[in-house]
């Protein structure tokens, strides 16, 4: 009698049950999307072993939850840095000043747009609309929380924030 | 004077408003309650006859939608469209975080119009805060009976789900919106079926913008008849504007349609900042570019249609005088290049090839022929393209060509230059845009 073997560590097979049994979905690859966001949560990005995670919950092969992740922007394929600097540049903010921010970033970082610091601790990517224009230039890091009306001197206090 | 007609609005600054008990205590989910004394088609008829249109951009009446679900057993869908993610649009917003539950009362009686067993939200990744807000929300109406067995002592049961967007801009458009929540990726699927006969599962689905189920209960609640005393008779009612760019006081105002254009500009939005007013984009970046002599009209489907715009999602862009137009249609056409799904010819290579024609001539390496291949591959991609996406991407070019060529040319005779200050890469380990786009 073999053993199954399992690709998930239970800290992140638990947050799955937890999904599956909040969600409610009437079928389970409807989870994906939520799945993949619970396993870049839990290894950083999406890497093989979430990759392989997400497959084995909802059944399906790793091919096709690498080839769904890659549709979307905020699912990284690559490993970034500890923070994701991510700056809207798009219709208002560009209006308002986000590309002089971003050169900025680039510049006190000593990063192009797209990679991450030598150290591993920041990625900077310029994003498209985050839907905040009211309130632009707008920042969001790793996804999620969004800083408002900014400009380089708030930038500047920012970073100083995040160690 | 432009004034503020709040309905959807009405209360978003009491504290609190988000919570259940504050929701309830300012008359929340009375409108649910007197719907379930009704019949299910006695609310579609009032929906229908109050003339309320679809507020995410294409403007349809929201009752007749409702009204196209077969009337089959079985399960059928509500989806809640909150993927808003059209430049110059956050409106929507507003509601998750501030209103959540006049949403979801909104929803509940949708649902109960047409038999939706099932409610999903599909709410944008990047709102990491408002799902977590609505998601409380949705806990507090299962607690409180707002949603799941038996509504509210009634025998109409519903579920709901809320569930994360991740990044794409497409899973906005109706089709790839349940492609997404399917499990696949967000490409568009060809209509007919409609999802109203084949939608979610293949069963029965309507799709709804959070706005427009926002505003559902005050119908349900004053009746038809004072929806349809507001606005104009083509546009009836009120909308939330998103506000933003060059004013001086940006922000989601709602007004009643048919409101002047720079009127509420004027006196709501505290006037253009920095200079004269040179362009409104007054519905979202997809719409066609408004110069300030055009502007002079009203705020309804009829009056930017007649003004050569259109009134979409109602996200107001407002430019004023030292406006770069040729930086501003190299970013939006960037725009639906980066979020073009891929699926068809058209808008994947048309979108890629306008921008980066426009960055050619950004750089000072534009020829006068490329105005006219632009001209050219926006009308090769207007009407062709499998989802309203190309549409998007085209009209502004042709918008922008017409009413500002003269800034086009400045650049194409040298008279003025624009490098790029980095490039524009926004994700992580799957660039979209090929190497040749830069």
């Amino acid at each position: 009698m073999a053993v199954a073997v399992t690709k998930i560590p239970a800290e992140l097979k638990s947050k799955f049950d937890e999904l599956e049994s909040r969600g409610k979905y009437p079928k389970r690859l409807s989870m994906l999307v939520p799945a993949l966001h619970i396993a870049q949560e839990h290894y950083g990005w999406i890497s093989g072993d979430a990759v392989a995670a997400v497959a084995e919950f909802l059944g399906v092969p790793e091919n096709y939850v690498k080839g769904c992740a890659s549709f979307y922007s905020m699912f990284f394929m690559d490993k970034p840095g500890k923070y994701v600097i991510q700056v809207c540049h798009n219709a208002t903010c560009q209006l308002l000043g986000a590309e002089d921010i971003i050169a900025h970033l680039e510049e006190k970082l000593g990063v192009e747009t797209g990679k991450t610091t030598p150290d591993g601790k920041f990625t900077v990517l310029a994003v498209e609309c985050l839907a905040a224009c009211g309130r632009g230039p707008v920042i969001q890091i790793n996804n999620r929380e969004y800083h408002e009306n900014m400009n380089i001197r708030k930038v500047d206090e920012l970073l100083e924030t995040l160690k | 004077m432009a004034e503020e007609t709040r309905v959807v609005m009405q209360d978003i600054d009491v504290p609190g408003m988000a919570s259940l008990d504050v929701f309830v205590k300012r008359g929340g989910y009375l409108a649910l309650k007197k719907a379930l004394k009704m019949t299910p088609d006695e609310v579609i008829a009032e929906v229908k006859k109050s003339g309320l249109r679809g507020k995410g951009g294409a403007g349809f009446s929201a009752g007749q939608k409702w009204s196209f679900i077969p009337k089959t057993p079985g399960p059928k869908y509500l989806c809640v469209n909150a993927d808003e993610s059209e430049p110059g649009t956050f409106k929507d917003q507003m509601i998750l975080e501030f209103v959540p539950h006049r949403m979801i009362e909104g929803a509940v009686i949708a649902g109960y119009a047409f038999g939706a067993t099932h409610i999903f939200i599909y709410i944008r990744g990047e709102f990491w805060k408002e799902i977590n807000i609505v998601q409380k929300a949705v806990d507090e109406a299962y607690a409180a009976g707002y949603l799941g067995k038996g509504v509210c002592g009634s025998d109409y049961s519903v579920e709901c789900t809320v569930h994360p967007g991740a990044g794409a801009y497409i899973c906005g458009e109706e089709t790839s919106l349940l492609e997404s929540l399917e499990g696949r990726r967000g490409e568009p699927k060809m209509k007919p079926p409609f999802p109203a006969i084949r939608g979610l599962y293949d069963r029965p689905t309507i799709i709804n913008n959070v706005e427009t189920l926002a505003t559902v209960p005050a119908i349900i609640e004053r009746g038809a008849d004072w929806h349809l005393s507001l606005g104009t008779k083509e546009s009836p009612g009120i909308k939330m504007f998103s506000v933003s760019g060059h004013v001086n006081k940006p922000g989601v105002y709602e007004i009643a349609y048919g409101t002047n254009q720079l009127d509420f500009i004027e006196t709501l939005c505290g006037g253009v900042s920095g200079g004269k007013l040179k362009a409104i984009i007054p519905g979202g970046s997809s719409v066609p570019v408004m110069p300030a002599a055009n502007c002079d009209c009203p705020l309804s489907y009829e009056g930017l249609h007649a003004a050569g715009s259109m009134l979409g999602s109602a996200g107001m862009i407002v430019m004023n005088e030292h406006t770069c137009m040729v930086k501003m249609l190299e970013v939006i056409s960037r725009f639906y290049a980066h979020e073009s799904c891929g699926k068809c010819t058209v808008c994947r290579e048309g979108t890629h090839w306008m921008t980066m024609i426009l960055r050619r001539i950004l750089r000072g390496e534009g020829k006068m022929e490329d105005l006219d291949t632009l001209k050219e591959a926006a009308d090769g991609i207007e009407m062709k393209s499998f989802c309203p996406l190309g549409d998007a991407a085209a009209w502004p070019v042709q918008s922008f060509l017409k009413h500002f060529r003269h800034e086009f040319v400045d650049y194409i005779e040298g008279r003025k230059k624009m490098l790029p200050k980095y490039k524009p890469v926004g994700t992580i380990g799957h660039e979209k845009l090929p190497a040749r786009a830069y």
